[in-house]
């Protein structure tokens, strides 16, 4: 049951896994792990910058929330990331590592862009708006599935795949810039339609990024029933659980397994369309830009690029406070879900 | 012939430093850790060899070579010690997702690297300023006499001493795992933990070593990198995707280092073979840089499909050891 920890001092520390935790306890674990983690920052932030740290989250605050146009942008980088969160939560429940959130966002909003180059200004604007959710989701699916195949079929370990499909996606992306590049030689596409906003997300609720949010919104709640109410979210679940007794229930393993990962990927291509067609525009390597991977805790984080721009920092600094603070948030679970005990033994 | 001597002198240039990272990693997985954070430890590594000789250059009167290439091996191997530290401390102690703690850590070290790689740039007065030549030229030095040998010494000792080092790591690598009884133990622990916890090795202490010792040798890569590739110089990114493409020789050497060794031939070659192909255009050149990954891909499929044991990622990999779910 446990682990002992003899020091020489004969202080035992004595790990205990918590059979159930209050809400409120493990909020105050969390809590005092983001607290920490800003003190750290802090204590880099004065090593590196000389720069006093509360200025800096003022800063920071200041940045997320500052202005009308700022919460806008705070909200459209809240809501893309969580909708990423969403979609690698099904593969997640299923104990899927889908690594390759970056290489499924990044297909998405290479079909979304190819639609706006080729379509954008010929088509109805609904009609092109729905298009480019359709063909982006239908592109990260693609991306998701190949990984799931080989793994439902040949057993492939889906994390080194999924992590070599993003790098092959960069690459594709790499490609089409050359093909689209505009102005010629910028190597970069540009901001596509700008004069005719083409296939660009319309104003909804006063803001360019309204319909994302409600299509997130939207996404959101789906998968949540999808997830606790239907057939489907039980039994990948279960094959999370253990494959062995989803077989021996007569659950269809290979199936669930590729149903959830085109699930999981559709939801990650549909973000790639929010970035490009919602709000950069464009398409480069770092569409994704990372979003992929920390997805879920950065959410937490959306300001942190600000610190950047307003304190005279490059974005590696931001980076760094993101890294510290992924560090404690992630090593907090383990105070969440164990009990530690620290006593005196008593002699032999 | 000379295009031919060149081509494989710069992918061997281009591979020693993935080979480093591979072997790191190697390690690494034989214990049953995925260390994701494999590119963030090379970006830290290098910074660090590159901070240790700036500032030992710049603060005495005349640096010898030598002392600054042993100062810039000691921080490098330290920093990337720290990364490993995090690590290992989050996934083993705490048992936290393995592949959450690596992603984050590459976002750290990326990070980490760049921001003081960049600051230093600006203390030596712009980018690609800062120069630590005399450190370098030490990481630098060739065989004397022998790599004028025309072909031979060309192809084989024209080389700094790390590109050696790589190789002879590999190699010591494959020895250990294989034929020691420390080594076969580690495997044990990668394939089956709670196997090797009722034979009496203690499973945390084997997956913290292998995990720390293999950061060490990682972060050689990212040293290798700064000092003998560039030169003793830092630009932002610069060391790109290759800390992912370590990840990946890792797949195509089927777990052996010695493997690792060729491998890192062919994808330093496949790395720089867009510039040696006549008449590609710029976006097919982009095409052709995939050809790493889709290599391993395939790899990673074949072995899966032949199901051949020994070839086989180890059984725990990627999974915390929770002593009492055994």
């Amino acid at each position: 049951m446990s682990k002992q920890n003899n020091t020489s001092g004969r202080t035992v520390i004595h790990m205990e896994k918590r059979n159930s935790i209050s809400r409120k306890k493990a909020w105050t674990i969390r809590l005092t792990a983001v607290l920490l983690s800003l003190i750290v920052c802090a204590i880099v932030i004065v090593a590196i910058t000389k720069q006093n740290p509360l200025q800096v989250y003022a800063g920071i605050i200041q940045g997320a929330v500052g202005s009308k146009r700022r919460i806008w942008v705070t909200v459209r980088e809240t809501v893309i990331l969580l909708v990423i969160a969403v979609g690698l939560v099904p593969a997640f429940r299923m104990r899927f590592w889908n690594i390759g959130a970056e290489g499924q966002i990044l297909m998405g909003g290479a079909a979304s862009a190819a639609l706006m180059i080729y379509l954008g200004n010929k088509l109805p604007l609904p009609v092109a708006l729905i298009l480019i959710i359709a063909v982006s989701a239908v592109a990260g699916m693609l991306w998701g599935i190949i990984p799931a195949f080989f793994k439902a079929y040949f057993n492939t370990n889906e994390t080194l795949f999924t992590l070599m499909m993003n790098y092959v996606a960069t690459q594709i992306i790499n490609f089409l810039i050359c093909i689209w590049e505009n102005p010629k030689g910028s190597n970069t596409v540009g901001v596509i339609n700008s004069k005719t906003k083409g296939g660009w997300f319309p104003k909804v609720f006063g803001s360019e990024y309204g319909l994302s949010v409600l299509i997130v919104l939207v996404v959101t709640v789906l998968i949540t029933m999808y997830m606790n109410y239907s057939k489907h979210g039980y039994e990948l679940a279960v094959v999370g659980e253990s494959t062995e007794t989803a077989r021996y229930a007569g659950i269809n393993v290979k199936n669930v397994i590729i149903r959830t990962m085109c699930l999981s990927g559709a939801v990650c291509g549909l973000a790639g369309a929010l970035i490009v067609s919602g709000a950069s525009h464009t398409i480069s390597t770092s569409t994704a830009g990372g979003r992929g991977f920390t997805a879920i805790i950065v959410a937490w984080m959306s300001g942190s690029i600000q610190i950047a721009t307003q304190f005279g920092l490059n974005e590696n600094a931001s980076d760094i406070i993101t890294g510290i603070l992924l560090f404690f948030l992630i090593g907090c679970e383990f105070f969440v879900n164990y009990k530690l005990s620290v006593y005196k033994e008593k002699e032999a | 012939m000379a295009v031919l001597i060149t081509f494989i002198q710069r992918s061997i240039g281009q591979g020693i430093a993935i080979l480093f990272g591979a072997t790191g990693e190697i390690l690494t997985e034989k214990s049953g850790n995925l260390n994701l954070g494999i590119p963030g430890i090379m970006y830290m590594g290098g910074v660090a060899g590159l901070l240790g000789a700036f500032f030992y250059e710049n603060g005495t009167a005349n640096p010898s070579p030598l002392a600054g290439m042993l100062i810039s091996i000691i921080c490098c191997l330290l920093c990337s010690l720290l990364g490993g530290l995090i690590y290992t401390f989050l996934t083993v102690t705490l048992r936290a997702n393995q592949n959450v703690v690596g992603l984050a850590l590459t976002t750290f070290g990326t990070g980490f690297g760049n921001f003081f790689g960049g600051s230093i740039s600006k203390m030596a007065g712009g980018v690609g300023q800062i120069s630590v030549k005399t450190t370098a030229s030490a990481f630098r030095a060739k065989i004397p006499g022998l790599s004028g040998i025309p072909v031979i010494g060309q192809l084989l000792f024209n080389y700094g001493f790390l590109t050696y080092l790589a190789i002879i790591l590999a190699v010591v690598c494959t020895y250990f795992l294989k034929r020691t009884r420390i080594g076969l133990h580690l495997v044990a622990v990668g394939e089956s933990p709670a196997t090797a916890d009722s034979a009496g090795i203690n499973v945390p202490k084997y997956k913290y070593t292998a995990t720390l010792v293999g950061s060490m040798i990682a972060g050689l890569g990212g040293l290798y990198f700064v000092m003998e590739y560039l030169g003793g110089t830092w630009s932002n990114n610069g060391f790109g995707d290759r800390g992912w493409l370590a990840v990946a020789l890792v797949i195509l050497a089927l777990w052996n280092p010695s493997n690792a060794i060729w491998g890192s031939l062919v994808f330093g070659a496949l790395y720089i073979i867009y510039i040696y192909i006549p008449g590609l255009s710029r976006a097919q050149q982009e095409l052709c840089k995939m050809l790493p990954y889709l290599v391993t891909l395939i790899v990673l499929v074949i072995t899966s499909r032949r199901n051949k044991p020994e070839n086989q990622p180890p059984a725990s990999l990627g999974l915390s050891y929770f002593r009492e779910e055994r």
